[in-house]
């Protein structure tokens, strides 16, 4: 708790904005511990003389300056930076790792022709099969002489965008379901928590596994990316729904709250514009450091023949045939795309710390991750 | 409310859960596509009396609502039918595969426990010191390493190149010498991301207590460094991470299906991919709701025992 706001103060109404410039509550605000991101439009809403004023106060002023100052202090932080730019260049690598071209009928199109990797990742016996690393292939060949390093470079556009994709479809479900929970409680809040706590009883790779023959009934290994995104979301929105209504819980007694709803503002308006807004930090937070489990979770399924096809270029795949490789003395074959996907996750984690630092100083990620479950 | 009570909302809470676990997993052949009877005997053409008495064994010509029922029935009595696969009885081949993953995931448990209590004192103590920075680090790499792609390391260089351990399990029983040596690298593949949580948990948790004024006060009143940090703070900052015992086993189960799968090991995890992969739907069945149950009632228990330990819980 700052000084500025002493206990028995939180939470009331206060009207300020005749006398005194509300500017400065908001700055103090930014600064503020704990749950209260709430508080900066608790001030600032009495003084505002319509509905439609309160609307526009709470939603962007002061989140328009905390964000700032949230990415301020994002930028200072240099683990966090470091994070950023491990992912950056492993993204251009993956983007100019070979030509991407998109081919019709008759037509090819070349959207990117840059190839920073030399041979074709799909290409066999480019060299000799299980080659150590040499000048021609710096990690090696596989079991197929396909070069490894044109592999784990290429493999970067399904790890980073089954993380991204499926993170990002796992939010749309997880936070109207979360949100609408949580503000009207009731019947519906039961009806999501039951099926929240139902599929929380089986673990995240179970369920993800056993979704795969509904999926593709035939055993015939290996699935699209569409497939395993859809894997990954159907397990990853309980997570975000059960953290986002939990916040809002707190959030939706706030009095900026109820004056919105005494002013007549529709309950959709309220849950879009106040509600949600105030209470999404910590899912922000959870969903960048869930793009690394998710990526954790996507190579685990294609390590296990479960996930992309075993030929894929992608790093769980890769692996998939490491042990046998790996019995018989060739190392390369392991160790490249396994570091590649610590890397990531690595640097995953490094920003999604660093965003909750900027977001919310005082409170622990690893709190929000024991929440989560 | 009085623990008696709170127990028993408790327990009642639980059931409409379990209701929907055993749903779930009931719905799981009926949900695939295609006929049941086409999904169990895999797509083959069969004798049509073979098919009368599949669908007499599965009650696949009942209401769906009776099939559940009768399905639930059998579930409750552990009876699963057997596998059109293998032939074997599925009850008895979980009953042989669980002991095996309980043992492996105990010893992880252990493991992250033994490495994450003390790296998190360390940690929390030491707020902002290099220590906290290194087991920081620490922590951030355990979490990130993917557990197959240390399984296979630890596999490369301790069994293949050292040649210190076996390769695949040896032929002994699960209480025996020779196994708890081979168990020593599924162990550590296991625990590593369990202790990385564990030493986060446990500092976030005790850096909020040494905030506590009773902290203030037992050093003020001259209580030695050692003794106020085991004896008071630790002691109230175990509770969170006591509470997280449920998602931990839900950790380790996904764990469990990856390393059973590097290092060979005769448990639940290897049993549910195998089946996943020849489409053995009972097994599957079985061995997700065995699961389900598991980490439900394992949650029920923690909350027991929460409400046990912290008076303040019941509400």
């Amino acid at each position: 708790m700052s000084d500025r706001h002493p206990t028995t103060e939180r939470g009331r109404i206060r009207i300020v904005g005749f006398d005194e410039p509300e500017s400065d509550d908001r700055d103090g605000d930014s600064r503020d511990s704990s749950p209260s991101t709430g508080e900066a439009s608790a001030e600032t809403e009495p003084d505002s003389p319509t509905a439609a004023a309160a609307t526009e106060r709470s939603a962007e002023g002061p989140d328009g300056r905390r964000l700032e100052d949230a990415a301020r202090r994002f930028r200072r932080n240099r683990t966090a930076m470091l994070g950023v730019t491990i992912i950056a260049v492993m993204a251009v690598l993956a983007i100019f790792a070979r030509p991407i071209e998109v081919s019709t009928a008759e037509y090819t199109i070349t959207l990117q022709p840059v190839a920073l990797a030399p041979h074709d990742p799909h290409e066999p016996f480019v060299g000799a099969a299980n080659a150590p690393p040499s000048w021609d292939h710096p990690f090696g060949t596989d079991w197929a002489g396909r070069d490894q390093f044109a592999r784990v470079l290429v493999g970067g556009r399904y790890t980073l965008s089954i993380g991204l994709v499926a993170v990002l479809l796992a939010l749309c479900v997880g936070i109207p379901l979360g949100a609408v929970a949580g503000y009207f409680g009731g019947r519906i809040d039961e009806l999501v928590m039951r099926i929240v706590d139902v599929l929380y009883a089986f673990p995240f790779l179970v369920l993800a596994i056993a979704i795969v023959p509904i999926l593709d009934p035939l055993p015939i290994p290996g699935r699209g990316f569409w497939e395993v995104v859809l894997a990954l979301t159907v397990t990853g929105w309980i997570g975000y729904a059960r953290l986002l209504r939990g916040e809002i819980l707190s959030v939706r007694e706030r009095e900026y709250v109820t004056a919105a709803t005494a002013l007549g503002v529709p309950d959709r308006t309220i849950i879009r514009r106040h509600v949600v807004p105030n209470a999404i930090a910590p899912v922000v937070v959870q969903a960048t450091l869930n793009v690394g489990t998710v990526v954790l979770a996507a190579a685990a399924l294609g390590f296990l023949g479960l996930g992309l096809e075993p030929g894929s270029a992608e790093w769980g795949a890769m692996l998939s045939r490491g042990r046998d490789s790996l019995l018989q003395g060739h190392w390369h074959v392991t160790v490249f795309p396994g570091l590649a996907i610590f890397l990531f996750v690595l640097a995953i984690n490094l920003v999604g710390d660093g965003i909750n630092d900027a977001l919310e100083p005082r409170r622990d990620a690893s709190d929000d991750r024991r929440r989560m479950r | 409310m009085s623990l008696g009570r709170y127990v028993l909302t408790r327990v009642l809470v639980t059931v409409p859960v379990l209701l929907g676990v055993t749903a779930l997993t009931f719905s799981f052949l009926h949900v695939l596509p295609g006929d049941p009877i086409d999904v169990i005997v895999g797509f083959r053409t069969v004798s049509p009396a073979t098919e009368a008495s599949i669908r007499a064994e599965y009650h696949l010509d009942e209401p769906l609502w009776k099939q559940y029922l009768l399905w639930l029935r059998d579930a409750i009595a552990l009876e699963f039918g057997r596998s059109p696969i293998s032939g074997r009885s599925v009850t008895a081949t979980i009953g042989r595969r669980l002991p095996a993953t309980l043992a492996l995931g105990g010893a992880a448990w252990l493991l992250a426990l033994a490495i994450g209590v003390p790296a998190g004192i360390v940690a929390a103590v030491e707020r902002g010191e290099p220590a906290d920075e290194l087991t920081r680090l620490g922590a951030l790499a355990g979490i990130a390493t993917p557990n197959f792609w240390l399984g296979l390391i630890l596999l490369l260089v301790f069994s293949v190149r050292l040649g210190w351990f076996r390769v695949i399990p040896p032929d002994a029983p699960l209480a025996s010498l020779a196994m708890a040596k081979f168990m020593i690298l599924p162990t550590i593949t296991l625990g590593t991301a369990s202790a990385a949580l564990v030493t986060r948990l446990l500092r976030s948790s005790m850096r909020r207590e040494l905030d506590a004024p009773y902290v203030r006060t037992a050093r003020a009143k001259g209580l030695r460094e050692r003794t106020v940090i085991l004896k008071h703070v630790l002691r109230n900052s175990l509770l969170p991470v006591v509470t997280v015992a449920g998602l931990q086993l839900a950790f380790l189960v996904d764990g469990a299906v990856v390393v059973e799968q590097i290092f060979s090991w005769p448990g639940m995890g290897r049993l549910l991919v195998r089946s996943i992969l020849q489409r053995d739907y009972p097994v599957i069945q079985a061995a997700v709701l065995v699961i389900g149950v598991s980490i439900v009632l394992a949650n029920l228990l923690v909350d027991i025992v929460y409400a046990l330990l912290d008076p303040r819980i019941r509400y």
